[in-house]
């Protein structure tokens, strides 16, 4: 086992007295794509900041990439990406200008021209920043993300306002860096970009972590009731089971081979978050 | 990577590239420097505007109050020219105080707060910008102000030196007051209206636009309390000579208080920047 990338044990922070976080442990493994998720307010963007090393904390023990960002460096800044929530910044440079000078902030970064493609811009990359649609400033964003090569890369709601090809475009490009070996922390309120890409989840709500673990088990959803659907006599029914392959079988069997209309579904990921998040309130 | 099996647990990625070191402040402050210029010369409106400003207002001064000032032989256009030299050194207090106010909000020092890039070489970038911008403005000045307004151009070295100095001095503390004043707007919006509005009433009380000796004297006093009359002062004393000396209240241009309080300006402006200067807007937190 390597060390993991982020490890935070009982962070706290308050804003006044509004407490924003209030005890977040999380473990981020190398080179997985991990998603945080929870509504405004939660405390999300919060615990981000503080992993970012924008933010100081009242409590906790955090390390990210080894280092304590309550004090960051510039050797630490160098192996981190950030891709914030929009900015508005260097409207008056062209895109390749941008990227180029941000890329000799760092000791081994990328090239520039590369980047560019990789994100898409190449046929942008001599127009003015101010000129670009919102989908393609975003795609900036992403590209001064990742242009100094970084262990590890914070991505915060990364696709708003994205048209659904380029959110498609933009998941295979951080398929791709994780991949690489790139770690990717993602803030996101898409529960299906995170089905597209995250390997663990966390759910935060009231500061707190409700959740957490594989996609697939999150929130119990292996173990939860599936629901079986079938046509029988021009009539759709359902049943609720926590056996579904005993029910279709059983179904099988009475209808001698293929069974109307059959469906078998499990709660999706956006029910699971929802109650949990739900549950997570109400505590 | 390069883990091995024999080997104890290790963290190979974690661990600092080896063999790679951070490019130097000294050259990120230079890239700053040119990338602050391209984006300060393509917005071509303000940049025009910004060296258009004291050459319309020479002008229409300089028409309208043609007349020389009695048994001295120098002209109200020369001490205007003197006078908008110390305005245009000020503009690094304008420029700076709104331009990192607008950085600041628009996502600008967020972002360089996320990458390596050590603080000292975006401030390093945002000087060399000013000086640029000063140094061209006061070089069209004084070039309208040779040609047209028969300025003499000082006789000797020792004046080029003081221009030197009060220039110096001048456009180093301005430069910090405009980077500590820059915390005081709430938004990038009211930026320009919150600096430029004080900065105008100094001009007008600093002897900039009206000679000093024509201001009520408490009006003086208060204006003696800014950086700016003394640059005015200053200036005038390189471009006017002894024989302008009269016009001045004290009767003299006091170029020792003007090192004095231009001195003392870059030394609070730098205690200023330190204690209140945030990187944050004030609704970040």
């Amino acid at each position: 086992m390597t060390q993991p990338a982020v490890k935070v044990r009982g962070l706290a922070k308050r804003y006044g007295d509004v407490p924003a976080v209030r005890g977040v442990d999380l473990d981020i493994h190398q080179g997985e794509v991990f998603a945080i998720l929870g509504p405004n307010g939660a405390g999300k963007s919060t615990t981000v900041e503080i992993l970012e090393g924008h933010r100081t904390r009242d409590a906790g023990e955090v390390t990210v990439l080894g280092v304590d960002p309550g004090h960051p460096t510039r050797a630490w800044r160098s192996r981190l990406g950030i891709v914030s929530q929009t900015a508005n910044d260097a409207a008056e440079l062209t895109v390749r200008e941008t990227v180029r000078h941000f890329a000799a902030y760092y000791p081994d970064p990328r090239d520039p021209d590369e980047v560019l493609a990789t994100v898409g811009l190449t046929e942008k990359a001599g127009s003015r920043i101010r000129a670009l649609s919102g989908g393609q400033r975003r795609r900036v964003d992403v590209a001064l993300g990742i242009v100094g090569r970084p262990e590890l890369l914070f991505l915060d709601e990364p696709t708003t306002g994205f048209d659904p090809e380029a959110r498609r475009r933009f998941w295979d490009l951080i398929g791709g860096l994780a991949r690489d070996g790139t770690t990717i922390v993602l803030t996101t309120h898409y529960l299906d970009e995170v089905e597209a890409l995250a390997d663990r989840v966390a759910v935060i709500a009231k500061g707190r972590v409700v959740a957490d673990g594989d996609l697939a088990t999150l929130g119990g959803r292996a173990a939860a009731g599936a629901s079986v659907g079938w046509v029988e006599d021009g009539v759709r029914r359902t049943v609720e089971t926590d056996t579904p392959t005993r029910t279709v079988a059983e179904l099988t069997g009475r209808f001698c081979g293929e069974i109307p209309g059959l469906t078998v579904t499990r709660p999706t990921l956006e029910d699971v978050y929802l109650s949990l998040v739900q549950e997570g309130s109400r505590a | 990577m390069n883990e091995t099996t024999t080997a104890p647990p290790a963290a190979p990625t974690v661990a600092p590239r080896a063999g790679r070191d951070l490019p130097s402040s000294l050259r990120l402050g230079w890239a700053r420097a040119g990338i602050e210029l391209k984006m300060f010369f393509r917005e071509r409106d303000s940049a025009i505007f910004i060296f258009a400003f004291p050459i319309i207002l020479l002008v229409i001064f300089g028409s309208i109050f043609s007349g020389r000032f009695e048994g001295t032989g120098i002209t109200v256009s020369q001490v205007y020219v003197a006078g908008l030299l110390g305005a245009g050194v000020m503009t690094a207090f304008q420029s700076l105080a709104i331009g990192i106010a607008v950085d600041r909000e628009d996502g600008t020092l967020k972002r360089l707060a996320g990458t390596p890039l050590p603080r000292q070489a975006y401030f390093f970038g945002k000087a060399v910008q000013v000086l640029v911008s000063a140094a061209i403005q006061a070089a069209v000045l004084l070039a309208i102000g040779f040609t047209r307004y028969d300025l003499p151009a000082p006789a000797d070295a020792g004046a080029w030196l003081t221009f030197a100095w009060v220039a110096l001095l001048g456009i180093v503390g301005s430069a910090l007051l405009g980077i500590a004043a820059s915390s005081v707007p709430r938004s990038a919006k009211s930026a320009s209206a919150v600096i430029t509005m004080p900065f105008v009433i100094l001009q007008f009380i600093s002897g900039v636009f009206i000679p000093l000796a024509e201001l009520p004297e408490w009006v003086v006093r208060i204006a003696s309390f800014f950086p700016l009359k003394w640059m005015c002062q200053g200036f005038r004393s390189v471009f006017l000579g002894d024989a302008g000396a009269s016009l001045e209240p004290a009767g003299s241009y006091e170029l020792d208080r003007v090192a004095l309080v231009l001195g003392a300006w870059v030394i609070g402006g730098f205690v200023l920047c330190l204690t209140t200067f945030r990187w944050k807007g004030r609704r970040d937190g």
